[in-house]
C-alpha cells in the first residue's frame, strides 16, 4: 500500500508575471507516499501554499515534473483531475443555506450529470463520507451554524466523497481550538490508514504533527525542503537546525516514544 | 426542509393566478369582474371599449410584468451566486447604466443633432429606444466579459462595473447638459421605469425572447451550485471557472439588456427577489431557487404592477417607486425574521 502516488523532479514553484516570473520555491525532489499523513512544515512565506497549490493544479510549476498516479500533472483533464486530487482549503466558505449531506453532495460533482443530481451510488458515497468522519449527527444542519472545526470536517467529508486517491489540506487546523486540532490530525491519520489514500497537509502546528505524522516535510527558503520521519529530522539535528536560525533554539525531547519540544530559556 | 418546497411553489403560483386576474380586473378604467373574465375567455358581446382596455392593454402589461419580473430576478440570482456578494444585483455591473446610456444617446441627440424630438415620432421612436438599450447594454456587457477574462479576482470585477456604470451615468450627465427640455423629459420617464410602455408587436416579440431565454437559466444550475463553494473549491470540482464566469455574465447580461430594453431600467427587484426566495425556501440550491426566482420574480412584479394603477391613481405611478417601496419592508420583515430564527437554532 505504501508506494509512492507522487513524485516531484527539480520542482520549482512560482508566479508568473507579464514579465517575469517570480520564484517561490525550487529544485524539489520527493516522492509522497499513499496510505501514510504527510505534514508540511515552515514558516509564513516558505511556499507551503504556493507547493500544495502548484501540486494541486491550480498553478502552473515554474520547471519541473509532477507525476500523480504515474501520469504527468499536466496531462490530466479538468474532469480527471477532479477525480484525482480533492482539496480542504483554509479559507472558510460564507455558504448559507445548505445542508451538511448537501455540501458533501456537492463532492459527487466530478462523477453527476447535467443537472448535478444525486443516484442512489452517489448518496451510498456520500453516507459513507459521512461515516468515516463521524458527522452523522450533523447532517440535516446548516452550514452556518456549525463551529469551526465541525465546518472543516465536512469539508473533509467532501474531499473523501469526491473519492480521490489524493487528498491536499492547507492548514485545515488553522482558526482551530486545540482540542478540536488534535482530532483533525487523527482523524486524517486514521484515514490516510484504512482508505490507502495520500494525504498532504501543511500546518503551523508542530509538536502535533511531529506526534501524529508519518512523515515531515519541512521547507525553507533558504534550505529548501527536507524530508524524514518525526523521528530521524529530531534525532539528526534536522529540526534543531531548522528553527534555530531564527535565534531561538528548542530542546527536542523523546518521551515514551513520542516527541516533545521545548523551548530552550536563555 | 424539502417538505415545504411543493406547499410553497403552489402558494406562490396560485397567488400569481390571482395576481394576474386582479391585474386584469382592475384599473383607472373600472370594468366589472364578470366582463372582464368573459373577455378574458374569449366573449365576443363585451362592451368594444371593455374588450379592448383588456386585451389591448392589460393583458400585454400584465405578460410583460411577469417575463420582466421573472427575467430581472433570476438576472439578480446569478450575479449574487457569481460574485458571492449579497448586494450583487442585475443593476451592479454598469449593465443597466450601459442601456440607460443608450437610450440616453438615441433620445438626446436625435434632438440636438436629428433636429428632431424623439417623443414626437411615435412607434419609430420607441423602436429607436429599443436598439439603443439593447446596443448600450450589450456593450457594456462585451466590455465586462473581455475584463472578467483577464481579471482573476470578483471583487476586482465588481469593482470595474460599478465604475463602468458610473462613467455611463456621467456620460448621461454630460449628453443631459447638451439636450432639449422635451428629450430630457422623454429620458426622465424612460427611467422611472414601466410595464406598460410595451405594446402590440412588440409585447409579443419581447414575451416570446423572454420565453425562450428563461428555460435557459436552468441550464446553469450545476455551474451555480459549485460557484456557491467560492473559486478554488469549484475548480478541484472539475469547474472551468473562466467558463463559467463567462456563461453566467453574458446570460443574465442579455436577460437585463432585453428587460431594461422594453421596461426601462427596474430596480431593486432583482436584488430582492432572490434574498425572498432564499429566506422562504431555506436553501441555496440552484435547482430549487431558479425556479423560485422565477415565480417569485413574477410574482413580486404582478404585485407592483398593480399596486402601481390601483383605482384611484390616474394614469400609473412610476414602476421603480412601487417596487422599492412596497418590497423594501416584505424583504427586511422577512429577513429579519429569518435572522431570529438562525439564532434560536
Amino acid at each position: 500500500m505504501k508506494e509512492p502516488t507522487i513524485q516531484i523532479e527539480s520542482l520549482s514553484t512560482g508566479y508568473r508575471g507579464k514579465n517575469n516570473v517570480t520564484v517561490v520555491a525550487h529544485d524539489i525532489n520527493a516522492t509522497i507516499l499513499g496510505g501514510q499523513l504527510t505534514c508540511l512544515l515552515g514558516p509564513n512565506g516558505a511556499g507551503k501554499s504556493t507547493l500544495l497549490r502548484t501540486l494541486s493544479a491550480f498553478l502552473p510549476p515554474v520547471s519541473g515534473n509532477i507525476t500523480i498516479m504515474g501520469r504527468n500533472l499536466k496531462d490530466y483533464s479538468d474532469k480527471e483531475l477532479a477525480k484525482t486530487i480533492g482539496v480542504v482549503l483554509t479559507e472558510k466558505t460564507d455558504l448559507r443555506n445548505m445542508s451538511v449531506e448537501d455540501l458533501i453532495g456537492l463532492g459527487r460533482s466530478p462523477y453527476t450529470g447535467f443537472w448535478g443530481t444525486l443516484h442512489e451510488d452517489d448518496r451510498r458515497v456520500v453516507a459513507e463520507a459521512i461515516e468515516m468522519v463521524g458527522i452523522g449527527s450533523l447532517k440535516d444542519r446548516m452550514i452556518q451554524t456549525l463551529s469551526d472545526g465541525e465546518r472543516q470536517k465536512v469539508m473533509i467529508a467532501k474531499a473523501l466523497a469526491q473519492q480521490t486517491p489524493v487528498i491536499f489540506l492547507d492548514e485545515p487546523t488553522a482558526f482551530l481550538d486545540f482540542p478540536s486540532k488534535v482530532e483533525i490530525m487523527q482523524l486524517l491519520h486514521t484515514l490516510s490508514r484504512t482508505t490507502g489514500k495520500t494525504i498532504f497537509l501543511s500546518t503551523h502546528d508542530l509538536e502535533l504533527a511531529l506526534q501524529i505524522a508519518d512523515t515531515i516535510w519541512l521547507m525553507d527558503k533558504e534550505k529548501g525542503v527536507m524530508i524524514g520521519t518525526p523521528e530521524k529530522l529530531a534525532s539528526d539535528g534536522s529540526l534543531n537546525s531548522f528553527f534555530s536560525q531564527r535565534g531561538i533554539e528548542f530542546d527536542i525531547h523523546n518521551v515514551e516514544g513520542s516527541l516533545c519540544i521545548i523551548p530552550r530559556t536563555k | 426542509m424539502k417538505r415545504s418546497l411543493v406547499p410553497n411553489m403552489l402558494i406562490i403560483t396560485a397567488l400569481i393566478l390571482v395576481l394576474f386576474l386582479l391585474n386584469v380586473a382592475l384599473g383607472s378604467v373600472s370594468i366589472p369582474t364578470r366582463a372582464a373574465w368573459n373577455i378574458l375567455w374569449g366573449a365576443t358581446d363585451q362592451d368594444p371599449i371593455w374588450t379592448n382596455i383588456i386585451l389591448k392593454s392589460r393583458v400585454p402589461q400584465t405578460l410583460v410584468a411577469i417575463v420582466a419580473g421573472a427575467g430581472l430576478a433570476i438576472s439578480g440570482l446569478h450575479m449574487q451566486t457569481v460574485f458571492r456578494n449579497p448586494l450583487a444585483g442585475p443593476s451592479v455591473l454598469g449593465i443597466c447604466s450601459g442601456a440607460s446610456l443608450g437610450v440616453a444617446f438615441v433620445v438626446l441627440l436625435s434632438g440636438s443633432i436629428g433636429g428632431v424630438a424623439l417623443s414626437r415620432l411615435g412607434f419609430a421612436g420607441d423602436i429607436a429606444l429599443t436598439v439603443g438599450a439593447i446596443a448600450g447594454a450589450l456593450a457594456v456587457m462585451a466590455l465586462i466579459v473581455y475584463v472578467s477574462q483577464r481579471v482573476k479576482g470578483n471583487v476586482t470585477l465588481l469593482i470595474i462595473g460599478v465604475m463602468i456604470g458610473y462613467v455611463a451615468n456621467a456620460i448621461i450627465g454630460v449628453l443631459k447638459y447638451f439636450s432639449v427640455e422635451e428629450d430630457i423629459r422623454a429620458y426622465v420617464v424612460w427611467g422611472l421605469g414601466s410595464f406598460s410602455r410595451v405594446s402590440g408587436n412588440q409585447m409579443s416579440l419581447f414575451v416570446t425572447m423572454m420565453c425562450i431565454l428563461l428555460p435557459l437559466s436552468f441550464l446553469l444550475t450545476k455551474t451555480l451550485n459549485l460557484l456557491l463553494l467560492g473559486d478554488a473549491y469549484a475548480r478541484n470540482l472539475g469547474l472551468n471557472i473562466k467558463r463559467a464566469r463567462l456563461l453566467v455574465i453574458s446570460y443574465s447580461g442579455i436577460l437585463v439588456a432585453v428587460v431594461t430594453a422594453y421596461c426601462g431600467p427596474i430596480n431593486f427587484l432583482g436584488l430582492a427577489v432572490p434574498h425572498l426566495c432564499r429566506a422562504v425556501f431555506r436553501t441555496s440550491d440552484h435547482r430549487i431557487l431558479t425556479p423560485a426566482c422565477v415565480l417569485m420574480g413574477a410574482l413580486f412584479a404582478l404585485a407592483c404592477s398593480l399596486i402601481a394603477r390601483m383605482p384611484g391613481i390616474e394614469g400609473a405611478l412610476p414602476v421603480n417607486s412601487v417596487t422599492a417601496l412596497v418590497g423594501a419592508p416584505v424583504v427586511i420583515s422577512v429577513l429579519f425574521r429569518r435572522r431570529k430564527e438562525d439564532t434560536a437554532e
